[in-house]
């Protein structure tokens, strides 16, 4: 039987890339996200290995349902990335606590709701693997994020936890850490921008969604299997 | 099997405990050496062995095997 792997954000981006590495490499894929037309799109393209969850991961009651309702219908969940994510970005002077409170929200309570809602199943069965998307901005901070860059931070302080609480279980949390991807994301961005981003990678280029969906593999396998509670930064040197 | 036998049973092969340590006064924690998780497990153990959900509430005041016991009895899962 095929493992399954729950991926938040699985519509677009780094998310869909995941999944889509996932299904290639013979895992089943339960793909949430709130864009709807996007998971229908993501789901044509991805066949019967993916299935797709209208999921909006900060609504407590929904991410209980949803996960009782995955459970049951796919069986038990091996692996559970919690790529989800957004960004307003502002000076803090000009932000707004609805967009501090919106960006906490969806990239760090809906990880954190993500992994509650999974743990008792994990636990049950002796072997899960979680893997949270932060950010090399967790590291270095960036100007005009600072709610993007708390629930970066977040994240690694979540996974450093979890990974101790569930070590004695075979439970492992990991986190990675993209440097500059090519996303729909980034893709907002000038092009003097980008320029400027890639000219401090010390590799000299951004990076593909492909170069952060083959970590998040890696993490979720066995072969890692005996590495939990790290954080692995995907960054072309950057933060190194 | 008596509900008795049952609890020990399941709480031997959660903690890995020699089936005399096991005593009605026993702690969890204190005596038979487990960890916040460990009794998150045997609550997990307990309300699929006897096909029941035990509160967040009730399950913290489960500390003892005597506890465990008078508390399924309660629920009239004996019969």
């Amino acid at each position: 039987m095929k493992r399954l792997a729950v991926v938040t954000g699985a519509a677009r981006g780094i998310g869909y890339s995941i999944s889509e590495k996932l299904v290639r490499s013979g895992w089943s894929v339960a793909g949430c996200d709130v864009l709807k037309d996007d998971l229908s799109t993501a789901s044509d393209k991805l066949g019967d290995s993916f299935s797709p969850w209208v999921l909006d991961i900060t609504d407590e009651n929904a991410v209980q349902e949803t996960a009782g309702r995955i459970e049951n219908e796919l069986g038990p969940v091996f692996g559970l990335v919690n790529n989800a994510g957004i960004t307003r970005d502002g000076l803090i002077m000009r932000m707004e606590k609805k967009d501090w409170d919106l960006v906490l929200n969806v990239n760090l309570t809906g990880a954190f709701l993500m992994c509650r809602a999974f743990s008792r199943g994990m636990l049950r069965q002796k072997k899960g693997s979680i893997v949270n998307i932060s950010s090399v901005v967790a590291l270095l901070g960036a100007p005009g994020q600072v709610n993007y860059v708390s629930t970066k931070a977040g994240l690694l302080g979540l996974t450093r936890s979890l990974s101790r609480e569930f070590a004695a279980r075979n439970i492992r949390v990991n986190a990675v850490a993209p440097g500059f991807i090519e996303t729909e994301m980034t893709r907002e961005l000038s092009e003097k921008i980008r320029e400027d981003y890639a000219s401090r990678v010390p590799m000299k280029r951004m990076g593909q969604p492909e170069n952060i969906s083959d970590a998040v593999r890696f993490l979720l396998d066995d072969v890692s299997s005996y590495i939990t509670g790290v954080v692995l930064p995907v960054d072309g040197g950057l933060t190194t | 099997m008596s509900l008795e036998s049952r609890v020990t049973e399941i709480i031997i092969d959660k903690l890995g405990v020699k089936p005399e340590q096991v005593t009605v006064e026993a702690q969890f924690d204190t005596d038979l050496g487990a960890d916040s998780i460990d009794q998150y497990e045997l609550i997990m153990g307990f309300e699929d062995a006897f096909g029941l959900r035990i509160d967040e509430d009730e399950a913290t005041q489960l500390t003892t095997v005597g506890k465990v016991i008078e508390y399924l009895r309660a629920k009239d899962l004996d019969k």
